[in-house]
């Protein structure tokens, strides 16, 4: 008898096990948020990239127009982006007819290989981009989230495309080219509905990730964002806005970046030192603060420092 | 009955020697070689006053920032700053003799590794700070960025810096333009900074700092000098390991 309730213990315990396993097998659990008529959004968490989240780190979208499916951003992985599309047919039969990559970070581009014989469309600097750093990103990503990424292979946009309005099946999306984030940042206006897709040049409720950044360029293109006539904004990282502030949280957060790191350089802090300062209380409300403060520092304050050293031989 | 005697043995040996080394609070299977690398047999003690500063995680794993703080330390005779795991574990020996113990630098490492610091006092006892820093891998195999541009030469040797002087402090910041190759990446020898030396314009010694290859490329370091010599000239002399000679100065 004794033995037989251990068998069975061990038996349920066993197949509770295997189910887990299987819940966790590689499955994202994207779940589409309608944002606008015929528009959608794949809300990602606001974390770092890690084994349990898989990389889902990221906001990608698409619009059903009448000619077919837009695609914007194709996510961190092989896996991610089939799992993208099946879930797009699930809301329309519509054959999937272009993908726009907003720019070159890994999270927005590793899906690509889902939507292979389908034209993928970035800026030109993007595609110089990823066909410049696009293996070392998909390397790192393996590094950083594991088996998510099985048979990812960095695949580099089949089209470039040059900013002005494109109509598709009843929308008139307006390609922008800034830079800030990076060298190259497509934002897309869909003038038919007004949902603005940013790309990473706004972060809603998580602190930025600054690896390309040029911070005065990210002000200035954010400045020329205020003033679009868009009523929905979905952002790079974070929740989908109705509210214009988002983007002085990020401008906030710039001059803030900008002003810390020029006042430790000039009164000589070493980075690990800049690293301690504190920070203010009204950041941290965003994820991952301290964290992407460090993270910058690494990226940007060599800049900072080169302008207080000078020639002293 | 020899084997009980050779197993006995055997035991009081080990527990003997483990009671020799000073328990690791990383637990690296590294710490008895780093021990007895760099610790001359003398006494060690794991010790919080020795502060190690540096990020989690190796966001560039060529230019890792660290800033070693053992001011409240004294009579110190010599810091020594070295990572576990890395192919060359030995980052910087530095000599504070009319300096603070607090100096700031950049390294490459190859791997996830504790990164300590070391401070002999003249009590003949080394003291032992370390932080423990993630990394994806690689600082220490890839070819600096001079290498890809064909004029890194043009530079070698150029010394930008600044100097900052208050009642409470005393510093230099500079960078060095030098490619500080460790020697392993194929094709490419071993080519770094060996030493700097610091004295005052009327021959003062204040601080001596020995780097090794894993300092990163174009060195940025931060040495902070003894209050009494803050309205003094800081002249700096220096050499690689093929010869070119480095000199720079910093005015009060």
């Amino acid at each position: 008898m004794k033995t037989t309730i251990k068998f069975f213990v061990f038996a349920v315990l066993f197949f509770v096990a295997i189910n887990v396993a299987y819940a966790r097998d590689f499955n994202y659990q994207l779940s589409a948020k309608k944002v606008a008529d015929n528009t959608y959004v794949f809300v990602g968490k606001t974390e770092d990239f890690s084994f349990s989240n898989g990389g889902n780190i990221v906001n990608t979208g698409f619009i059903v127009t009448s000619n077919g499916v837009v695609v914007i951003d194709t996510g961190p992985s092989l896996r991610y982006g089939m799992q993208m599309k099946e879930a797009i047919s699930k809301f329309t039969d519509k054959k999937i007819i272009a993908v726009y990559l907003t720019h070159h970070h890994p999270d927005h581009f590793l899906g690509n290989q889902a939507f292979i014989g389908i034209p993928i469309y970035a800026l030109a600097g993007t595609v110089n981009n990823i066909k410049n750093e696009g293996a070392a990103f998909t390397d790192n990503l393996y590094l950083m989230v594991g088996d998510w990424m099985r048979g990812t292979d960095a695949y580099e946009p089949t089209q470039s495309v040059e900013p002005g309005i494109i109509s598709i099946g009843g929308h008139d999306l307006e390609i922008f080219s800034y830079e800030g984030h990076t060298n190259s940042d497509m934002a897309i206006l869909d003038h038919s509905t007004g949902v603005l897709f940013s790309g990473d040049l706004v972060f809603h409720n998580r602190t930025l990730t600054t690896p390309h950044a040029n911070i005065a360029e990210w002000k200035r293109t954010l400045m020329v964002i205020k003033r679009l006539p868009f009523t929905v904004l979905v952002p790079g990282h974070g929740a989908v806005s109705k509210n214009k502030d988002v983007l002085d949280q990020v401008l906030d957060y710039l001059t803030w970046l900008d002003m810390s790191l020029t006042q430790a350089a000039e009164s000589g802090l070493s980075m690990a030192e800049t690293m301690e300062i504190e920070l203010p209380k009204r950041f941290m409300s965003n994820t991952l603060l301290k964290m992407e403060f460090s993270r910058s520092i690494i990226h940007l304050y060599t800049g900072y420092e080169n302008k207080v050293f000078a020639r002293v031989n | 009955m020899l084997k009980l005697f050779l197993s006995l043995f055997l035991f009081y040996s080990s527990t003997g020697f483990a009671a020799d080394l000073a328990k690791d609070p990383f637990s690296s299977v590294q710490w008895a070689d780093m021990q007895s690398a760099f610790m001359q047999g003398k006494r060690v003690v794991f010790d919080a006053r020795v502060k190690v500063k540096t990020p989690a995680y190796a966001e560039n794993p060529m230019n890792v920032p660290v800033t070693i703080d053992a001011t409240e330390l004294d009579n110190i005779k010599q810091i020594i700053v070295f990572a576990d795991f890395n192919p060359i574990p030995l980052i910087a020996r530095y000599y504070p003799s009319n300096a603070k113990a607090i100096l700031s630098f950049r390294f490459k490492i190859q791997q996830s590794s504790p990164v300590r610091a070391a401070v002999l006092t003249s009590d003949n006892v080394w003291h032992i700070g370390g932080a423990w820093v993630d990394s994806v891998g690689g600082g220490c195999t890839v070819a600096s960025t001079g290498r890809l541009k064909a004029d890194w030469a043009d530079q070698l040797g150029d010394v930008y810096g600044h100097r900052w002087v208050s009642p409470s402090s005393n510093r230099i910041r500079f960078l060095i333009h030098h490619p500080m190759d460790t020697g392993l990446v194929s094709g490419i020898p071993a080519f770094y900074i060996e030493k700097l030396n610091f004295m005052t314009e009327q021959g003062e010694h204040l601080a001596e700092i020995e780097l090794f290859e894993p300092i990163n490329e174009n060195p940025v370091l931060t040495l902070d000098f003894n209050n009494d010599v803050s309205n003094r000239l800081i002249l700096m002399t220096g050499a690689d390991n093929n010869g070119n000679e480095f000199s720079a100065e910093f005015k009060p």
